[in-house]
């Protein structure tokens, strides 16, 4: 029994360095945030960052099809919310396309050698929102620079 | 072959008395053991169930201030169009300008060294001005014309990919995830409503994504809609314009706009003979 024990216990020791040796690797690998878009203000994405990293594209592709076809467009795991997030500004303060080199998307699609054709259809900077989480959020907290009628300025 | 209950009962009646009522009372007290026991069962195994999947289970919860300001698409309403042609205007393009500028149509380019000709044929339209002349009378009909969300869309029967839907409000549209550029659609469609995205376009609105290889049209200013708001860019434009002859609104509203405007205007559809039962209607013609 002792001896079942303590094979756990030294399973479950490696297992959290192993764990904590890999979440160090991706750190210094990842974080491909802007430092000027809004995303690098706040504490982690819709999900932790490490879910996130691995599982974005399940979340964006079960989203699109509630929003085709549901009409669902104010949700979390929007697309739309991802480019108004985590697009780049540049001095002037316009935003630089999301998948120009270097920017969020690029980058780390880039790293991992995956193509990546969000950005064949969809648009790349925040313009002519309908709704997502950050135009609802700024409807909810009218404060700061976010826009106060954001749908109806932007029609 | 199974009867429903509501068959049995009516079913009764009919046959001999005796036979019948003695058959009736064994297939009760059969029935009613086996179902308890199948209750006390189902029972067990969903308690069961949810004690196996509990652990493991994580809930997903909606941020209150990111939520929707409407729960999605139902079939509790149907949205549509009553067009007033009498009302609309020779040589007005309020509707079709006030598109472009919603759905990001304007943000096509020509192509280098395309036929303007050609290119005005082929650059996405989801409003075309007609005018039509009786040719013995001389009179000119001038009317919009978009898609015309059937309730037996052609276009979703030939889709070989089933990108071509209605969705459940009465909208149909194109999903471009899945659609292929095969076009069947626009073949199929007797309205001319459907445009082909050929090149890729540089600028895209965030509510009106678009990509070169996929078909297009009208889709009601989903957008609008499913933020609660109920109004197309076009029929707003046209009353800007003082004409008021677009009226959009919801056909499963009887007292709405759209259903008052229909009641009081002699309208029908277009090609009215295929059957579609098209929710944009016409006015005079």
């Amino acid at each position: 029994m002792a001896e079942v024990l303590s094979k756990g216990v030294l399973l479950a020791f490696l297992s959290v360095a192993l764990g904590l040796s890999a979440m160090a690797k991706a750190e210094e690998v990842g974080d491909f945030v802007q430092p000027s878009s809004k995303a690098a203000a706040v504490e982690n994405c819709v999900e932790p960052t490490e879910y996130m990293r691995r599982n974005h594209f399940e979340l964006i592709r079960h989203q699109r099809d509630e929003t085709v076809y549901g009409g669902i467009r104010g949700a979390k795991h929007s697309l739309s919310g991802c480019v108004s997030c985590h697009v780049g500004y540049d001095r002037q303060g316009t935003p630089i396309e999301i998948d120009a080199e270097g920017q969020f998307c690029s980058s780390c699609h880039d790293y991992a050698a995956v193509e990546m054709n969000c950005f064949d259809c969809h648009a790349t900077v925040p313009k002519g929102e309908a709704w997502n989480h950050e135009v609802a959020a700024a409807h909810a907290h009218p404060t700061g620079a976010a826009p106060l009628a954001a749908t109806s300025a932007e029609r | 072959m199974r009867i429903r209950p509501a068959q049995r009962r009516s079913l009764r009646p009919a046959l001999s008395g005796e036979a019948v009522s003695e058959a009736s009372e064994s297939m009760k007290n059969e029935s009613e053991p086996t179902n308890q026991g199948r209750r006390d069962f189902l029972g067990a195994a969903a308690g069961l169930t949810a004690a196996a999947v509990a652990p493991g289970m994580v809930l997903h919860t909606v941020d209150s201030e990111a939520a929707a300001p409407t729960g999605g698409v139902s079939d509790a309403h149907r949205w549509g169009l009553l067009v007033d042609t009498s009302k609309c205007a020779d040589g007005c393009t309020a509707c079709v300008d006030a598109c472009d500028q919603e759905n990001g149509l304007n943000l096509q380019s020509q192509p280098l060294g395309d036929d303007e000709l050609k290119w005005q044929n082929q650059r996405a339209t989801w409003i075309r001005k007609v005018k039509l002349q009786d040719n013995l009378t001389g009179q000119v009909t001038n009317l919009p014309l978009m898609c015309q969300h059937c309730e037996h869309p052609p276009c979703v029967d030939v889709c070989p990919t089933g990108a071509s839907f209605k969705r459940a409000d009465g909208i149909v549209m194109v999903d471009r995830h899945t659609c292929i550029g095969c076009r069947y659609c626009m073949m199929a469609c007797p309205y001319k409503a459907r445009s082909f995205i050929h090149e890729q376009v540089d600028q895209k609105l965030t509510r009106a994504p678009r990509g070169k290889g996929c078909v297009e049209s009208c889709n009601l200013c989903a957008h609008r809609l499913d933020t609660g708001d109920i109004s197309t860019a076009c029929a707003d434009a046209c009353s800007a314009e003082g004409h008021q002859a677009l009226v959009f609104g919801d056909l499963k509203d009887p007292t709405g706009p759209l259903r008052q405007a229909l009641a009081k205007k002699p309208n029908r559809q277009i090609r009215q003979d295929l059957g579609l039962n098209t929710g944009v209607r016409y006015a005079g013609i």
